[in-house]
């Protein structure tokens, strides 16, 4: 090995994001105390947030990581809230049957995905429409949903309200404290950077080594894993589900919003996004129709303003990188760059 | 024209290959040892690339067939191939613009050649140092110039620890200056026993490595041999380079 080889070392970490992980342990830490001293009324909006940030997690990880951009990943949302009716039907436990429909929804991505990934850029994002649209025509089939009149999760009611909030609250900080691990150490990975590497050039990659058919798939899985298990839990807050409301391509636009306003591409981005989006939408969403119209402005204005998010911008003015999921030479002898 | 069977190195028998309507590659048998540096040149649209990407695994074969070493690997992808020790890189260079040139570099470590972390790690900046990328390592690809995107395909390429290089005009749009580096870069890989088949125009540059040249017209090669006899070959001034010499 040459001599340069020799003397340089691979840096994952840096000094502050091994800081700004201790700090999302604490953050983690209180956040999963919080049923002891915050209201019911906080309890169900940090709820909403911790959802949100899983459905931005998730398609930032497909979009922003792989270039796959997506229009239908209601489908999974829709998905992960029918098969928890539906095995709550048969008798499990409501909060069982969260955990399993996400599996659910995991396996049966895995046979979508062998048809969609065939599709590239546009045809892909709108296929993913169409196939979300196929399965809620389906799911309005099952006789157990009543077409768009839906049902309620009524086996909710075996816990009384205190503490079926608590389970929730916890539920959901937990799923997403799991799922961002999960998406964290896939994305640090070598099959994380094989990913980066399709989304950029697909032809190159391939002639490297890499095998994008098995790489897109497993990153397909998973956001389908990750966006059903947040359909699953959306349904335990809200109780009711409707078909409609559920595969709504409301979802696929909130996910974009939050991904494009917090940064595509950066894992810190799509969590400020899930943080801004939930804020104004706490704020402003009394504001009716003008509150969508805004959504579709800001979004517009930060494609074209800011495309890199604002966390994309952070990161280029201070060299932000607090949960860095790439890697950096570390050169003793000299380190102009 | 030589014709060849089966036999060690990198070899292909009658491949065909259409655009459309268009025939690019017609009947065409190549051949190379594992220790050889061949040149290829012609016009454009001779079929250069495309025998290049047939070797590679970019695309399927509509005739004949490829073995690497005796073995069959027609059917086998592009990456699949690399595994095994060929690698491409591209006319036009392809870096994972999102990603800096150390990442570019170990996605091909990782994946193009049988290792761990720490070889992958090792491998990449080995390839990175033979490509003169050091003070670039950290630099993200979509800010690189020309010479540096070129010599980041080289790097990607190198970190795969091929057994066969093929370069798609690396040397295209670099200075004077900039060849000769590359030229040093691709003679120390001759050195360690890589084989190399190096699509030029600029043959002065390529005649530096090439101790064997190939021409191809129309979709045939039309001249291979030693470069200063296929330079001269009447075939070759007439289609290549451009005189009416008989």
């Amino acid at each position: 090995m040459s001599q340069w080889a020799k003397n340089v070392s691979i840096q994952r970490w840096t000094p502050s994001s091994r800081r700004a992980v201790m700090v999302a342990g604490v953050v983690l830490l209180v956040l999963a105390l919080a049923p002891l001293f915050a209201s019911n009324g906080m309890l169900d909006r940090l709820t909403a947030l911790f959802i949100y940030v899983i459905l931005a997690a998730m398609w930032n990880a497909l979009a922003g990581y792989g270039g796959l951009i997506s229009v239908g990943q209601q489908a999974f949302f829709g998905l992960g809230a029918y098969f928890t009716i539906r095995l709550a039907n048969v008798g499990l436990d409501p909060f069982i049957s969260v955990g399993l429909s996400a599996v659910i929804v995991g396996v049966i991505s895995y046979p979508i995905s062998l048809i969609m990934l065939r599709l590239k850029g546009g045809e892909f994002a709108i296929g993913m429409w169409v196939i979300a649209s196929i399965l809620h025509l389906m799911v309005n089939l099952d006789g157990l949903i009543q077409g768009e009149t839906g049902i309620s999760l009524v086996s909710l009611n075996h816990y009384d309200s205190g503490s079926r909030l608590t389970i929730i609250y916890l539920l959901t900080l937990g799923s997403m404290a799991g799922l961002l691990t999960l998406l964290f150490f896939v994305l640090r990975s070598k099959t994380g950077s094989a990913i980066q590497a399709i989304r950029d050039d697909e032809e190159a990659a391939t002639s490297i080594g890499v095998k994008p058919e098995k790489t897109k798939r497993l990153l397909f899985v998973i956001a389908a894993f990750g966006i059903g298990a947040a359909g699953a839990l959306w349904l335990t807050s809200a109780t009711t589900f409707l078909p409609k409301t559920y595969f709504s391509v409301q979802w696929s636009a909130y996910m974009i919003f939050m991904v494009l306003v917090g940064g595509i591409g950066k894992f810190e981005g799509a969590i400020l996004g899930a943080i801004i989006f939930f804020l104004v939408e706490t704020w402003f969403s009394s504001t009716g129709v003008w509150y969508l119209v805004s959504l579709g402005a800001i979004a517009i204005a930060f494609s074209l303003f800011l495309p890199k998010g604002i966390w994309g911008e952070l990161e280029r003015r201070f060299n932000w990188r607090f949960l860095p999921v790439g890697y950096r030479v570390e050169d003793p002898k000299k380190e102009k760059q | 024209m030589m014709t060849h069977t089966t036999s060690d190195g990198l070899l292909a028998n009658g491949i065909v290959k259409h655009f459309g309507s268009v025939s690019v590659l017609k009947n065409v048998d190549f051949s190379m040892k594992t220790d050889e540096a061949v040149g290829i040149v012609g016009p454009n649209g001779a079929g250069k690339t495309t025998l290049l990407s047939a070797l590679a695994g970019a695309f399927s074969l509509d005739e004949g067939s490829i073995f690497l070493n005796n073995q069959e690997v027609t059917d086998k992808s592009a990456s699949e191939r690399c595994s095994l020790g060929v690698v491409r890189t591209h006319q036009i260079p392809k870096p994972f613009g999102g990603m800096t040139v150390f990442e570019n570099v170990l996605v091909a470590s990782s994946y193009g050649v049988d290792s761990t972390k720490e070889s992958a790690y090792q491998f990449a900046l080995d390839a990175i140092q033979l490509s003169g990328m050091e003070h670039v390592a950290n630099r993200q690809a979509d800010s690189l110039g020309l010479l540096d995107r070129k010599r980041l395909e080289l790097a990607r390429a190198l970190a795969t620890q091929p057994k066969f290089l093929l370069l798609d005009e690396i040397a295209g749009g670099l200075t004077e200056a900039e060849s000769i580096q590359l030229v040093d870069t691709i003679k120390e890989l001759r050195r360690r026993g890589i084989g190399i088949l190096w699509i030029e125009h600029i043959v002065h540059v390529l005649l530096q490595v090439a101790e064997r040249l190939i021409c191809m017209d129309s979709g045939e090669i039309i001249a291979d041999g030693d470069p200063k006899t296929v330079l001269s070959d009447p075939q070759v001034v007439k289609a290549y380079l451009g005189g009416g010499v008989e």
